[in-house]
């Protein structure tokens, strides 16, 4: 059953999203503290670390604000075919960055 | 005649129609937004060492909008559970708030975008950049006819690549003030518009998309907070899914946004 068949209270809504906004306001302030900390030799280990926490960030909203959690298979599906072609996306740009035919380029 | 599926869900599917709708529209969203932060990648892991810019965007102002987009997910939640239990009037102030919200957000990112393009960076004839925000110009100011004078506020640098990363303890400590340029020590005059550097273009591209999301996002639930609410006299079961829909487009928004904060401002 998805969250918006079961019974609602808007007690229980209060309660989690004072939750989600107190986590929203935790992980902002940790990206925004690990950006400007010094963490390692340039930007690879602090993008990693606030990409993590911004991954964080939206399973609260696409978990608990959109109801993922509690979805319908099919909704499960679709999201599952987008993933496989946003990597699709993404993997074969940059998997022809450097992929230039022959004579059409010198670096 | 009855459209099916308003309200039901559908055997097939469990869903109601709209949902199904919604989904795959955001589907095809990541899928326009998944090619824009790719080609934010690319430009960036493309960029020549230290020249990529640090520190350009106001992270206050960043975080700011962040809040007030978290803010505006929930009211928009809470408006749908105030349908729920038949709250109309609670529905009402949820989804007020969530559209003054969604306009703040709008106007600090305008206030954001009229910075960038009120910010100079100038190649100097004798050596160096003068880079500052705009103060003043001559009357007979023409950088093309090398005639009159322009007045920024801000500081010269020697090399360009010390205007890349401003969160240098240089950068962070550079004395600002007041410097008037005469045209003819002017090489090249350019603002910190979207052609200005890849950085920009990017910058631009992705959230001046996303606002136009945002924007689209205020009409529907305007619309709906207004005359679409008549909707809730009639059947009220359907007016409860498209505030559901409609909710379901704005977190997407919010989840946009929760990548665009780090990738632009604070990497």
């Amino acid at each position: 059953m998805s969250e918006s068949e079961k019974p609602v209270t808007l007690s229980s809504y209060y309660r989690l999203c004072a939750v989600v906004l107190l986590a929203v306001i935790c992980t902002t302030s940790l990206m925004i503290f690990t950006s400007f900390a010094h963490i390692g030799e340039g930007w690879t280990l602090k993008l990693t670390l606030i990409l993590a926490i911004a991954v964080v960030n939206a399973f609260l909203v696409a978990g608990y604000l959109m109801h993922l959690l509690s979805e319908k298979k099919l909704v499960y599906t679709i999201l599952a075919f987008t993933v496989v072609f946003g990597i699709g996306l993404m993997g074969l740009t940059i998997w022809a960055t450097n992929g230039f035919p022959p004579g059409t380029a010198s670096h | 005649m009855d459209i099916p599926y308003t309200v039901q869900n559908r055997p097939d599917t469990g869903v109601y129609n709209a949902k199904i709708g919604i989904w795959l529209f955001l589907a095809s969203e990541v899928m326009l937004f998944g090619g824009l932060f790719s080609a934010y990648v690319l430009l960036r892991v493309g960029a020549d060492e230290g020249m990529w810019p640090h520190g350009w965007l106001n992270v206050k102002l960043g975080a700011i909008n962040t809040l007030l987009l978290a803010l505006s997910a929930i009211t928009t939640l809470l408006a749908w559970a105030a349908c729920k239990v038949r709250d109309f009037g609670k529905f009402k102030f949820f989804h007020a708030c969530t559209i003054i919200l969604a306009l703040t957000f709008l106007c600090i990112k305008s206030y954001e975008y009229y910075d960038k393009f009120h910010h100079y960076e100038v190649q100097l004839k004798s050596g160096g950049y003068a880079d500052g925000h705009f103060v003043k110009q001559s009357d007979d100011f023409d950088v093309t006819k090398h005639i009159g004078t322009i007045t920024l506020h801000g500081h010269k640098v020697e090399d360009r690549k010390e205007l890349m990363d401003l969160r240098t303890p240089a950068a962070q400590t550079a004395k600002h003030e007041e410097m008037e340029i005469p045209a003819s020590d002017i090489v090249k005059l350019e603002n910190y518009g979207p052609q200005h550097h890849t950085f920009t273009a990017i910058y631009f591209t992705m959230s001046g998309l996303h606002a136009l999301h945002i924007l689209g996002g205020i009409l529907v639930i305007g619309y709906l907070w207004g005359p679409g609410s008549r909707m809730w006299k009639t059947d009220p079961e359907r007016f409860t899914n498209r505030i559901e829909v409609s909710g379901l487009f704005w977190h997407f928004v919010d989840l946009v946004w929760i990548f665009l904060f780090p990738v632009l401002y604070l990497t």
